[in-house]
């Protein structure tokens, strides 16, 4: 029954999408990469149907799109067959950058609450911080990685927290904007009531505005933790890391390795759908203990 | 005689808004002595919540003076006198009845096996025994306005502010509802003031109706309304019922007739 309605509403239509992408990565594949066969074969002066450049397209060293099999094949040799120590394992450059992801997500989840707690119980930090918070955002984060790197390298700090400052910059914003919405959520009744109880505002804090405000901090921080690891993949970029998925995608840039590139792209897409899926996991989790009605 | 617990006077609450001021009560002045059961009635819009949120500290009124066993509504609220029944039942959807109940007695600081003791106690008074560890969702609107009572009780206040509380239920639940809280003052003593727009609830339960009329809110008339300690509800039909049902009824039409 159970396993029924898994099939039906996950599996299938999941399913359905994988095959329609990957067909359609094929037919690009083989679109993309026919030129350079036929150049070959053009230089070599000879003569190539289309049913001897099919097979090549889906076979070059450096396509300009690799066939799935391939990054498939690149994706397995550098994690089951590598020694996940090895400077080679994707598993390895994965837990690199899914290290500075984590510790810059639980700063900028930090830094957002604080914030938050911050601008709703004192008007001036809302006027005066609000602006700048908002303006933040606004400037590239390419454009203001290299400094980070750069001004913390100066003051001796290198390694991990330089690449979580980045994502700390990047995730605290939406969790800063939920979690303001969030304590400001409770009705004006729910004030008025705990008001009657002489609550001091610390008591209205823990008892009623925090536990408001958990479902905004759990939207906010799925939002949060994916921008987390975009944030550690671009800190990674600027400092010619030579560890990270970021330094992956950079390397294979620099030596045309397109396979490289695309399995440690497929690789972040994959952490990122895992961060996503824990954050949502707590989450309901989180949302069971606090009795909301099953939708 | 008994001594007055809430005295009003000359009260004044004009409300600035957008479109210029309200003026929502004017002039009121009202004694309510201790273990009075006074109800509050008139027409929507005639200030009965708002006199309610001016004794319970929750607005500010702009003239006349209001107190509370001698003390000012904000030492009376600091001193946790009174317990307030909203409109709504106002129920913190994430915590169980048992936890919402639990609330006022974890703000003012009692230890685990008080608060244990009185939300037992105070749930079977409102016939919820059983029904702790459900959410609010989990229960009907008559369920969680009286959990909502329940949670009033707990605090052990001696007066007992009511804001249209039965306003949302329908007629049967809300007679129910009236008979138990006719046993609980009875019972108790608490002072209660009760907000309500039901002339049969009010003569019920009252020993003292207070008819309002709006625009500026003010008080028309005080109806003493004694039926004696024993009341059944078909006390409702008796004649000395609907005496008081008929004076109120009168009170409320020419309250309204000042308005055209
Ligand atoms: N916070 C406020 N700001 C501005 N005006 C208000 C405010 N609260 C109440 N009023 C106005 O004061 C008047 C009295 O309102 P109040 O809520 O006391 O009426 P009520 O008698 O309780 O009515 P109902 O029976 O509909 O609950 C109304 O005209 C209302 O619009
Ligand atoms: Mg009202």
């Amino acid at each position: 029954m159970t396993a029924r309605i898994l099939l039906h509403d996950k599996i299938l239509p999941i399913g359905v999408v994988v095959l329609a992408i990957i067909a359609i990565w094929y037919a690009a594949a083989v679109f993309l990469n026919a030129p350079f066969e036929r150049d070959q074969a053009e230089r070599a002066e000879t003569e190539i149907s289309f049913s001897e450049i099919l097979p090549r397209t889906m076979a070059q060293e450096r396509p300009v799109l690799p066939a799935p099999h391939q990054v498939f094949a690149e994706l397995w040799n550098t994690t089951v067959e590598k020694k996940i120590t090895s400077k080679r394992s994707l598993v390895y450059h994965s837990w690199i950058t899914l290290s500075s992801t984590l510790l810059g997500f639980a700063m900028g989840t930090v830094l957002g609450v604080a914030l938050a707690v911050g601008i709703v119980h004192y008007q001036t930090l809302d006027r005066s911080l609000m602006p700048w918070i908002i303006t933040s955002q606004t400037i590239p984060i390419l454009a203001i990685a290299p400094m980070i790197i750069v001004v913390l390298n100066a003051v001796g700090i290198s390694g991990l927290l330089p690449k979580a400052t980045i994502s700390m910059y990047l995730s605290f914003f939406p969790i800063a904007v939920g979690m303001t919405k969030g304590l400001r959520s409770p009705e004006v009744m729910h004030l008025d009531l705990m008001r009657t109880y002489s609550a001091s505002r610390a008591q209205t804090f823990w008892k009623l505005r925090l536990p408001a405000a958990v479902p905004f901090l759990v939207t906010s921080m799925k939002v949060a933790i994916s921008i987390a690891l975009v944030g550690a993949i671009v800190g990674e970029l600027p400092t010619g890391a030579v560890a990270g998925l970021g330094a992956r995608l950079l390397a294979g840039s620099y030596y045309g390795q397109t396979v490289q590139i695309w399995s440690a792209l497929l690789m972040a897409a994959a952490l990122a759908g895992i961060l996503v899926m824990t954050v949502d996991i707590i989450g309901a989790w989180v949302n069971r203990r606090m009795g909301v009605r099953p939708a | 005689m008994s001594n007055t617990v809430i005295s009003a006077q000359n009260l004044d609450l004009t409300f600035e808004t957008n479109d210029g001021p309200v003026h929502a009560l004017k002039d009121i002045t009202l004694d309510i002595a201790e273990g009075e059961f006074v109800s509050l009635i008139g027409p929507s819009g005639c200030g009965k919540t708002t006199l309610l949120r001016v004794i319970a500290d929750l607005e500010k009124p702009t003239g006349g003076n209001v107190s509370i066993n001698g003390m000012t509504p904000e030492q009376a609220r600091l001193a946790r006198a009174y317990g307030y029944v909203f409109q709504q039942a106002a129920l913190l959807p994430w915590r169980t009845i048992e936890d919402n109940v639990a609330l006022p007695l974890e703000v003012m600081g009692l230890d685990q096996a008080t608060r244990a003791a009185r939300i037992e106690s105070n749930l079977e008074l409102v016939n919820l025994s059983g029904f702790e560890k459900k959410f609010p969702w989990q229960l009907s609107g008559g369920m969680q306005q009286r959990a909502s009572i329940a949670r009033a009780l707990a605090v052990e206040p001696d007066m007992l502010l009511m804001d249209e509380p039965f306003g949302a239920l329908d007629e049967i639940v809300r007679d129910h509802l009236n008979e138990q809280l006719l046993k609980l003052w009875a019972k108790t003593r608490k002072t209660v003031v009760f907000v309500t727009h039901s002339i049969p609830e009010a003569v019920f339960l009252s020993t003292k109706i207070v008819v309002m009329s709006p625009r500026p809110g003010r008080i028309h008339d005080i109806i003493d309304c004694d039926l004696g300690n024993d009341r059944p509800l078909d006390i409702r039909e008796t004649p000395e019922f609907l005496k008081v049902a008929h004076q109120v009824r009168d009170g409320l039409r020419e309250g309204h007739s000042y308005d055209d």
